[in-house]
């Protein structure tokens, strides 16, 4: 320990080390585009830095708020398209604009539809919350068939960002490279997030978990819980505005499907699956089904389907999503424990393997046939030629699933007794 | 002019075909610490609903400071500086103790519903949670989540987010429930001081409590008030030793 005051350097250090993940997330995605150079995973890479708003915003609702909605792509939607006209009348000559800062139309159009539509929806919380959303979404998906002039119709609305910038820019690129936009994304997508990181510190951000846990108690101490809920919704309507606004700018089209149910779905997926629990969960979940999207919808038809499935087995066993597993790891590795669980875990990686190869093999058959022109044409199974019309192929199939299902329930035992011995040195230590 | 702290002319309640509240005539002067006693399903937590307006009431007038009350919401009852307790223990369950308390001081505060300031910087905001915290002695619980704290615990936090906006006017039903002997002696002499000047109404069962604390006493039975006095005359009172206190071990 020193004794003399803290200089400048200190102050310094200390600011890297309060800082250090920020820092270290800026940095990385400042370096990705170095490592990833194709142009499909820097445009992947953009994308995933436009859910990452989108799931943000979602989780001021949800995680941070109590409210489930199943119409938050209408704010996304809403700011696209905002944009899109926006970007439009630049290219007409009806205003000037830099392209730079067009996520802001998104934006603020998000938050005139989350003004006036959370004002209706969060009258109340809870089911009827969930249900009004629904409504909500099915209401504008309908009305975008009916303004075409807005919506575009089928077609949607489409736009060219690059005459855009050439006619107002503030840093003079043109974003017409993939790099430009990615650039673009990264540094709207960290300043959402440092905004919205901040709001969880504020008044309302803490009232917003109030309300959350315990609506009735926070009127007992002076908080309308409507106003709460009010405010909180009209500011994730901003963020997710802002957010379709950046989307319009990549694709330059929108149609009504972008600010429709199948998005809506996506966005409550992806921050379920990433976990509503902890800030970063919603990024980890962005990320990761962006990622699974692309790169599972190349690999099989039936990636629906799995994404599905992963869902379900995230609701059953792992409410908390990814982040939550991360967390409940934190104390076991603080405390030097996390080595007792990982022999459990590195038993249990083979049956999931099998059960995971059985799994996949009879949905892929299954699809294989009911899509295929000449179904008892063979296919690739990994990496053997399967005939899905041969009953042998079901058979073993079926076989290795079996065992697959019978080797998990052996080896999870294992890793629940890892934990339970965890857990009981945890609470011998006095630490839980 | 001034008026009394609470005024429940005629207050009735039904809910549906039950007649819960028959007709209750209440005047607690400002300052007065008040006990409303009564056997179990007397409508001692109706009347508390009532007037903190959690529940509309049927019939009636409660007026607070001379003001009109009934029909408000229960926020803007908060925000005339009157705060109740729950009997059954009623938090911000996933939020830590300090965190339930600095909820509790916010709108006092002033911060309404800001997102323009950080919590984390207001020096007077934290600086009076952290006061409030070593009142009702939770200090070790600081960053513990309410749903994980003892029985005892969640009740002191009750108590701690009852008083921490500065009410003038204190509804507290039934404090001392489930407390050892300590913690109950604990949280009279808490109740003391932080009503210091205020008007307390407190539901209570302990009668040690109530002989200790209250100027004045109310029994309620059935929906009704059958006497309201200083504490001599209510033990000494005939209907009440009949209707109430001969009853029980209670009257100890
Ligand atoms: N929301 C409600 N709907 C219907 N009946 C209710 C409601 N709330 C209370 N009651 C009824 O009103 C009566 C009085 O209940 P209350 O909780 O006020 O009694 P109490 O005097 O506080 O009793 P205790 O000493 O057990 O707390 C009970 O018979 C109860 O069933
Ligand atoms: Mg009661």
């Amino acid at each position: 320990m020193q004794q003399t005051a803290k200089s400048q350097p200190g102050a310094a250090v200390g600011f890297l080390r309060r800082y250090s993940l920020w820092i270290a997330a800026a940095v990385v995605v400042l370096v990705l585009p170095y490592i990833f150079t194709s142009g499909s995973s820097i445009s992947m890479m953009s994308q995933m830095g436009v859910m990452v708003v989108f799931a943000l915003s979602y989780n001021m609702l949800l995680g941070q708020g109590g409210m489930l909605s199943f119409g938050h792509a209408v704010y996304f939607g809403l700011g696209g398209f905002f944009t899109l006209h926006a970007i439009n009348g630049v290219n007409n000559g009806a205003w000037s604009f830099p392209l730079e800062l067009m996520p802001l139309v998104g934006g603020l159009g998000g938050l005139a539809f989350g003004i006036i539509f959370g004002w209706i929806s969060t009258k109340r919380a809870g089911v009827t919350f969930a249900l009004i959303s629904l409504g909500i979404g099915e209401l504008v998906a309908a009305s975008a068939q009916m303004f075409t002039d807005f919506f575009g119709g089928e077609g949607g609305i489409s736009t060219n960002r690059v005459t855009a910038a050439n006619e107002a820019s503030i840093f003079g690129f043109n974003y017409g490279p993939q790099i430009d936009i990615y650039y673009l994304v990264v540094v709207w997508a960290f300043l959402a997030t440092i905004l919205i990181y901040l709001l969880t510190k504020t008044p309302l951000g803490r009232m917003a978990n109030a309300v959350r846990d315990n609506p009735e108690r926070a009127q007992f101490v002076g908080y309308n819980p409507r106003m709460v809920r009010f405010a909180q919704f009209s500011l994730s309507g901003f963020f997710a505005g802002l957010a379709g606004g950046l989307f319009a700018i990549m694709f330059e089209i929108l149609t009504a499907e972008n600010l429709g149910a199948i998005q809506s779905g996506s966005v409550l997926l992806m921050t379920y699956i990433g976990g509503i629990g902890i800030f970063f969960g919603p990024i980890i979940g962005a990320i990761l089904i962006t990622w699974l999207q692309t790169s599972l919808s190349a690999f099989s038809e039936a990636w629906v389907l799995y994404f599905g499935l992963m869902f379900v087995f995230m609701v059953m066993y792992a409410p908390f999503g990814i982040s939550g597993i991360i967390m409940q790891h934190y104390l076991p590795y603080k405390t030097g424990l996390l080595k007792r669980l990982l022999p459990a875990y590195g038993i249990a990686v083979i049956p999931t393997l099998i059960l995971l190869v059985g799994a996949v093999s009879i949905v892929e058959m299954g699809y294989h046939i009911s899509t295929s022109y000449l179904p008892s044409r063979p296919m690739d199974l990994f990496w053997v030629s399967v005939v899905a019309t041969n009953a042998w192929s079901w058979i073993i199939a079926g076989a290795i699933f079996v065992a697959g299902v019978f080797a998990c329930r052996w080896s999870y035992r294992k890793v629940g007794r890892a934990w339970d011995d965890v857990n009981e040195t945890l609470v011998e230590r006095g630490l839980a | 002019m001034s008026h009394d702290a609470l005024t429940l002319t005629n207050v009735h309640k039904r809910f549906g075909p039950a007649h819960i509240i028959r007709g209750v005539d209440l005047n607690i002067p400002e300052g007065e610490r008040h006990a409303i006693i009564g056997p179990n399903g007397a409508g001692k937590s109706t009347l508390f609903n009532l007037i903190s307006g959690r529940f509309d009431i049927s019939d009636g007038e409660i007026r607070l400071h001379g003001e009109a009350i009934n029909g408000l919401p229960p926020h803007l009852i908060n925000r005339k500086k009157l705060s109740r307790s729950f009997q059954i223990t009623n938090l911000f369950q996933r939020m830590t103790v300090f965190e339930n308390l600095r909820c509790a001081l916010l709108w006092a505060h002033g911060y309404g519903y800001s997102f323009w300031k950080m919590v984390e910087s207001q020096k007077a905001l934290n600086e009076e949670a952290e006061q409030l915290l070593e009142k009702i002695h939770l200090q070790d619980k600081r960053n513990t989540m309410a749903s994980l704290l003892s029985y005892a615990d969640q009740r002191a936090l009750e108590i701690g987010t009852t008083i921490a906006g500065g009410a003038n006017v204190i509804l507290l039903d039934e404090p001392t429930a489930g407390m050892s002997h300590t913690e109950t002696d604990y949280a009279v002499q808490l109740i003391r001081e932080v009503t210091e000047d205020k008007t307390l109404i407190m539901v209570e069962h302990d009668m040690g409590v109530v002989f200790d604390i209250a100027d004045r006493i109310s029994v309620l039975v059935y929906g009704e008030i059958i006497a309201t006095d200083v504490p001599e005359k209510i033990r000494g009172n005939a209907r009440v030793q009949e209707a109430y206190l001969g009853t029980g071990e209670d009257a100890a």
